[in-house]
């Protein structure tokens, strides 16, 4: 993907790319470090439809949105050769009781036999997360292991 | 009465003025200038109110207020950013002086006001107000549109011709001969190459020297610095304005940003003292009488400045919508028009037809810019449904 950078002096930075049918879309870095998500005019290319100012969690959200299930899929398709596996994307709510609690606490692996391969934060991949791992609401946990445990892992993570 | 509490009074009543003012333009979603320099043509000599005793005060606050001006415009952009702008958009920089620096000094060749009164109208036609232009961008969300940075890197270029301009007519203006301006440019743009490499190479060292982790340590550093720096300047006869400008540029990464927003309030405060400065030394009576050749320029320089944009803007291979798009957004004239026209009228070396039609003229413009901006989208496209009879002649001859 060809993502373009254009500075605007005084303002901040531009980075974009084309899409496949011809609209651009991207973000306008502010010096301040706020954000806004621009999204090109069909009909004018040149000028954006919106422009529309994203605080950090609000972008760490998104970015989330559109990149744990892409990773969801590439590693779905790495284990298309073994039956009975799955993989399934786990997000960790701000009801639930391990908000700030460590990975380890979860007891994940040995109450279910789930793997967590990756947690997904603000559309940060972090891989082969440690035992000790903080987990905040928000994070998208990336667990590979059979339908079943997997379903455990679900009530685990919402009820604790 | 005594004088210290006749002085607060009138500070206080002038202040709050402003203040009101600002929150109507707020609302009606203008830049306050015009309405500050309203204010100050309302007061002061041959307005409504004479104000007596805050003139001191008033004078050198406006000063201040030009220093803090161009202080947080040097602080808006890093060396970086000026020579990359400066390599992308040499002819379009160099397309808008010659289009739009010659209205005002054709205008003020006509009107007699010689050699010294062309070079200043045409600086005040040419600078865009950059303070306007960017609120606007920003209002209007086209910060992410493809036009802007060509818009943006015309606002840089003009910048760093201010930085050359104001010595040569501070110089000017100073009624130095040919041989002594000649040496007041040389030693600007000498200045300005050094301050600009310290700044690519040394910025930090410049930033670290001010920068400090206590705010109000911080404040009156980056104050005193730019005061001296500005005081230094004016007496090489290089210009306070330039001064202040070029260490703001020296001032670089997070120091910069936390001097903006530091100095945000004071320089909105000092500005606007220097605005009602502006309109309280114009005799609103001169004003009527230069209106007609006020709205004449206001005609031709917003052309000439859609046009600028038009050609900068298709060079970069931007649709004909952009195109108008970045023309309109150009027209705004501000702040900067006003801080050379205040010069000029300060050393006194111009009539004062020139101060009125300057007023006259940025209040129009002030206007008409962010207007302009707003309106284009529509315009352009009623224009496309109807194109103009000559321009299909034109395709039919050629």
């Amino acid at each position: 993907m060809n993502v373009e950078v254009t500075p605007l002096p005084g303002i901040g930075v531009r980075k974009d790319f084309a899409t496949r049918n011809g609209r651009r879309v991207g973000v306008v870095t502010h010096r301040d470090g706020h954000v806004e998500l621009i999204v090109s005019k069909t009909d004018d290319p040149d000028a954006c439809l919106a422009s529309l100012p994203l605080s950090t969690d609000e972008a760490g959200a998104l970015a989330n949105l559109l990149g744990a299930p892409q990773l969801v899929a590439q590693l779905t398709e790495e284990h298309r050769d073994l039956p009975g596996i799955n993989t399934k994307q786990l997000p960790i709510k701000s009801s639930s009781p391990f908000d700030g609690r460590t990975l380890g606490d979860t007891a994940m692996r040995t109450r279910t036999s789930v793997s967590v391969v990756a947690v997904m934060r603000a559309g940060q991949v972090h891989p082969s997360p440690n035992p000790d791992f903080n987990l905040t609401a928000g994070d998208v946990l990336v667990a590979v292991g059979t339908s079943e445990g997997l379903e455990a892992a679900v009530k685990i993570l919402k009820y604790g | 009465m005594d004088h210290t509490a006749l002085s607060l009074i009138e500070l206080g009543a002038v202040f709050f003025g402003l203040g009101v003012l600002g929150r109507l333009a707020g609302k009606i979603g203008m830049s306050p200038i015009p309405l500050y320099l309203i204010g100050g043509l309302c007061f002061g000599q041959g307005g409504l109110i004479p104000l007596g005793d805050i003139g001191d005060f008033t004078h050198l606050a406006s000063e201040i207020g030009v220093v803090l001006l161009l202080l947080l415009l040097g602080l808006e952009y890093s060396a970086a950013e000026l020579f990359t702008g400066l390599k992308r958009s040499w002819m379009a920089g160099v397309v808008d002086i010659v289009l739009n620096a010659a209205p005002g000094a054709i205008v003020a060749l006509i009107l007699g006001w010689g050699p010294i009164g062309a070079i200043v109208l045409a600086g005040v036609t040419y600078i865009s107000s950059s303070g306007i232009i960017a609120k606007v961008l920003g209002d209007l969300g086209r910060l992410g549109n493809r036009e802007t940075p060509v818009v943006l890197s015309i606002l840089v270029f003009e910048d760093l011709v201010m930085a050359l301009y104001l010595p040569i007519l501070t110089a000017v203006l100073g009624g130095v001969s040919f041989l002594g301006g000649m040496k007041a440019v040389g030693i600007s743009l000498m200045v300005i190459t050094v301050v600009l490499v310290i700044a690519l190479k040394f910025g930090r060292y410049v930033s670290a020297a001010v920068d400090s982790p206590d705010r109000e340590v911080f404040l009156l550093k980056v104050l005193g610095a730019a005061l001296l720096v500005a005081g230094l300047a004016s007496a090489m006869q290089v210009s306070a304005a330039v001064g202040a400008f070029l260490l703001g540029i020296a001032i670089s990464g997070s120091t910069a940003e936390n001097a903006t927003h530091m100095l945000e309030p004071l320089r909105d405060l000092f500005a606007a003292v220097f605005f009602v400065v502006f309109g309280l030394n114009t005799n609103p009576a001169s004003i009527p009488p230069v209106l007609g050749w006020a709205v004449v320029l206001a005609v031709s320089t917003t052309l000439t400045k859609v046009a600028t944009g038009w050609w900068a803007a298709r060079k970069q291979g931007i649709g004909k919508m952009g195109r108008a798009r970045a023309g309109a957004a150009l027209v705004a004239r501000g702040e900067f028009s006003i801080v050379i026209a205040g010069l000029a009228v300060a050393a006194g070396a111009v009539t004062g037809e020139l101060a009125a039609l300057a007023t006259a003229y940025v209040l129009l413009m002030a206007v008409l810019g962010p207007t302009a901006a707003r309106i284009v989208e529509p315009v352009a496209r009623a224009l496309q449904r109807r194109p103009f009879g000559s321009k299909t002649t034109a395709s039919q001859t050629g």
